[in-house]
């Protein structure tokens, strides 16, 4: 009888095991089919660039045939003309022009001139294509034609962190001049750790009075805190604006109390971004340290205390381990949100106060570079999982549990 | 019950005005602009006549004049735009990517007859317009006299605004150190002139405000947030004219630049959508835009048709050709990447 029972009551515990599962199917379809599937998507073209491949069958075909690496013999400039003329033809040369330039800079009007010719049956040797486009009798363009033949790509992460093939096949880096992203990178987590512990030494005092006062006032505190929640991101920027600016609100009270003999430059400065940082992400500190905190007995610490501990160790000791959640919690969803800041770095910082999503903005609107795009925003989501996963490791902290 | 196979009914109808299938027979043409002062003239000037004179619907939108949102449209292959304003710079990159279409200028007007460098592949130039200084009268005592002032620290001390990309700083710094007009982008197209550039741009990198939007020259000034800015000329005078600002425009060495008008790739009123171009393309309609904006014609046999009280605002006025500079795209469109790209690692410094 038990050996019968036993597999059955096994396949009931796997049912009863995947009925959560199942409930939650469609939510789990949506989230794959309209949030993971586009994003996988997205962040595969930092990986996947078919441009250069696709418009360059023969080229490539005859690149493989050639000896060794520098500049290409007659062949292969032949079979590139006739790329070229085909492309051109197709109305694609264009496309494969800017994705050679954002490997090559100055490449473009030199490719578009050698389509041109060759459309025309013109400057079809070797010869008289590199006296049309003195570039293709380089070897760093040929280097920029066999890396780009491989469909897979490893540049454009490499850009991210300011590196590049070198003309050895080594990873070197970019020239200083060009070298840009580590630095915004740095900056966007120094910024991101500033407004952190701002908002941690605003929260904390705050969250510790509000536990300690009566529920009627607490709860007309917690309304204070909450209302400019509820108010868009763009108007609370905004409003900083009116405020920071050099004839704003906060200049002229400062400089009608005395404290200041002249007017701040707190517009377009980091001083005004962190600022505003600060107060937008107040709530989002200052929530989960309140919870936590409010179900803190305060009898213990009356109790440490008459068991003879000082204020201080009762607090360290007691209090501080047991709030402990909540703080890594409210500082962790604030650093995270922190990372991903657009809006309030574009209309309150300044020129080198610009992080990491306005470099993102910039690559998807205005250079149409959706690969350098999607490798930053790697990079990025990368760097918020790994810190993400830190956190739960080794502080054993889990947001999904947090009340 | 009843009520209830009311409301059903209700909905259903409702349901059925929302998802009606496009018409054919409705003549519809949606146009997308950069909006602001602009776009209201382009509305009085072009628009508006147009849905007049045919009979077409005109749907009008906007954006920020950048093409990543066109490319997603395409990409996605719903465009329901026929026509989108663009910057000339930005018509040949959004070549490049594939996102506009290249126009048949048969269908449009005699390529010959717009000005040179305002009839490309992709776009046709509707105005021109200048990038200019802009100051505010009662706060600097002596005028400027050339948009290169902005560079003279020690004449004009405080902070002043740029916009924030490289184009137009980097000619203006070559020029303000001394390049001729002529060479500027001969100069730029070296290592080393760029590097001139750069470091011209860095005697007065920390006096610099940034601006990213045509509308923030004004806004700056106004509240007095820098003490000169360079700007479009239409935002100036619009200012100055609608708002009675006591603002100043500075024209030695403006950079002259145009407007375009492309068709994206994959619009669904094509026919409309050239029917309106070569509408536009009449040079009686082409000077009417400098009614509502101190923007000139792209073509050269519009200008009799420009009123008289206009012709002294537009940047092609006598008196504001001494000293200019036409911007060059196909530079810009080698280099722009890059130099962008230094550009900001140079802010970030």
């Amino acid at each position: 009888m038990s050996s019968i029972a036993l597999p059955r009551l096994r396949t009931r515990d796997q049912r009863e095991s995947l009925r959560p599962f199942a409930l939650a199917t469609p939510l789990l379809l949506l989230l794959f089919f309209s949030f993971g599937a586009p994003i996988a998507a997205l962040l595969s073209r930092a990986v996947y660039e078919p441009t250069i491949a696709n418009a360059l069958p023969r080229a490539i075909a005859a690149l493989k045939q050639d000896s060794g690496a520098g500049v290409p013999d007659e062949p292969v400039f032949l079979a590139f003309a006739a790329d070229l003329k085909e492309a051109q033809a197709q109305g694609s040369v264009q496309e494969f022009a800017k994705s050679l330039n954002t490997r090559l800079s100055g490449a473009r009007s030199q490719v578009l001139r050698i389509a041109r010719n060759a459309g025309q049956e013109q400057a079809t040797s070797k010869e008289a294509m590199i006296k049309a486009s003195p570039l293709l009798g380089e070897p760093r363009f040929w280097a920029a034609i066999r890396e780009g033949a491989n469909r897979f790509t490893s540049f454009f992460l490499l850009s991210a962190f300011d590196l590049r093939w070198t003309d050895q096949g080594t990873i070197g880096a970019v020239p200083a001049d060009q070298a840009v992203f580590v630095r915004v990178f740095g900056r966007t987590f120094l910024i991101a750790t500033v407004v952190t512990l701002s908002t941690l030494a605003l929260a904390f005092p705050l969250a510790y009075l509000m536990t300690n006062l009566r529920p009627a006032i607490a709860g007309i505190v917690l309304v204070l805190v909450l209302l400019p929640f509820w108010t868009s991101i763009l108007v609370r920027t905004a409003a900083w604006t009116v405020i920071l600016q050099k004839y704003g609100l906060l200049n002229d009270l400062l400089l009608w109390l005395g404290l200041t003999s002249q007017r701040l430059e707190l517009m377009y400065s980091r001083t005004g971004l962190i600022i505003a940082m600060t107060h937008i992400q107040l709530p989002f500190t200052l929530l989960p340290i309140y919870s936590v905190m409010r179900s803190v007995p305060p009898s213990q610490l009356r109790a440490a205390q008459s068991l003879g501990a000082q204020p201080f160790t009762a607090f360290w000791r007691v209090y501080l381990p047991q709030v402990m959640p909540g703080v890594l919690a409210g500082c962790l969803l604030t650093f995270i949100l922190c990372l991903g800041y657009y809006i309030t770095p574009v209309l309150i910082g300044g020129a080198s106060d610009q992080l990491i999503s306005n470099f993102i903005a910039n690559y998807v609107n205005a250079e149409l570079n959706w690969e350098m795009a999607a490798a930053l925003s790697f990079v990025l989501l990368a760097s918020t999982l790994g810190l993400y996963v830190t956190m739960t490791r080794f502080f054993g902290l889990d947001l999904f549990k947090m009340g | 019950m009843n009520g209830l196979r009311r409301t059903t009914l209700l909905g259903l109808a409702g349901a059925a005005l929302i998802f009606q299938p496009q018409t054919a027979g409705a003549e519809e043409l949606t146009v997308m602009a950069t909006g602001g002062a602009w776009q209201a003239a382009l509305h009085q000037a072009w628009f508006e006549p147009f849905a007049k004179k045919t009979g077409i619907k005109f749907n009008e939108q906007e954006y920020t004049g950048e093409l990543g949102k066109i490319k997603a449209m395409v990409e996605t292959g719903n465009v329901p735009i026929d026509l989108v304003t663009v910057e000339t710079s930005t018509v040949l990159q959004g070549c490049d990517a594939g996102v506009l279409i290249h126009l048949d200028y048969s269908k449009i007007a005699d390529r010959s007859k717009f000005l040179p460098g305002t009839a490309l592949d992709c776009g046709v130039g509707i105005d021109v317009y200048g990038d200019v200084l802009a100051y505010d009268t009662t706060v600097l005592k002596e005028a400027p006299t050339s948009v290169l002032d902005i560079f003279d620290t020690k004449k004009f001390p405080g902070k002043r605004a740029m916009r924030k990309a490289p184009a137009q700083n980097l000619e203006w710094a070559l020029m303000a150190d001394g390049v001729p007009i002529a060479d500027v982008y001969k100069v730029l197209g070296t290592p080393e002139g760029v590097d001139r550039a750069f470091n011209k741009l860095d005697t007065i990198k920390n006096d610099i405000v940034w601006w990213d939007a045509g509308a923030q020259p004004p806004q700056l000034l106004a509240s007095k947030e820098v003490v000169m800015t360079t700007a479009w000329n239409g935002r100036i005078q619009s200012a100055i004219d609608h708002d009675n600002r006591p603002f100043a425009i500075v024209w030695n060495d403006q950079i002259v630049e145009y407007d375009m008008i492309a068709i994206p790739k994959g619009a669904k009123n094509l026919d409309l959508a050239y029917k309106y171009l070569a509408y536009a393309a009449e040079p009686e309609v082409s000077a009417q835009l400098g009614r509502y904006i101190p923007y000139g014609p792209v073509l050269a046999d519009a200008t009799p048709f420009v009123p008289k009280d206009v012709l002294p605002k537009l940047p092609t006025a006598p008196d504001h050709m001494k000293t200019y500079l036409v911007g060059d795209v196909e530079f810009w469109g080698d280099n722009g990447e890059d130099l962008v790209k230094r550009f900001n690692a140079w802010l970030a410094q």
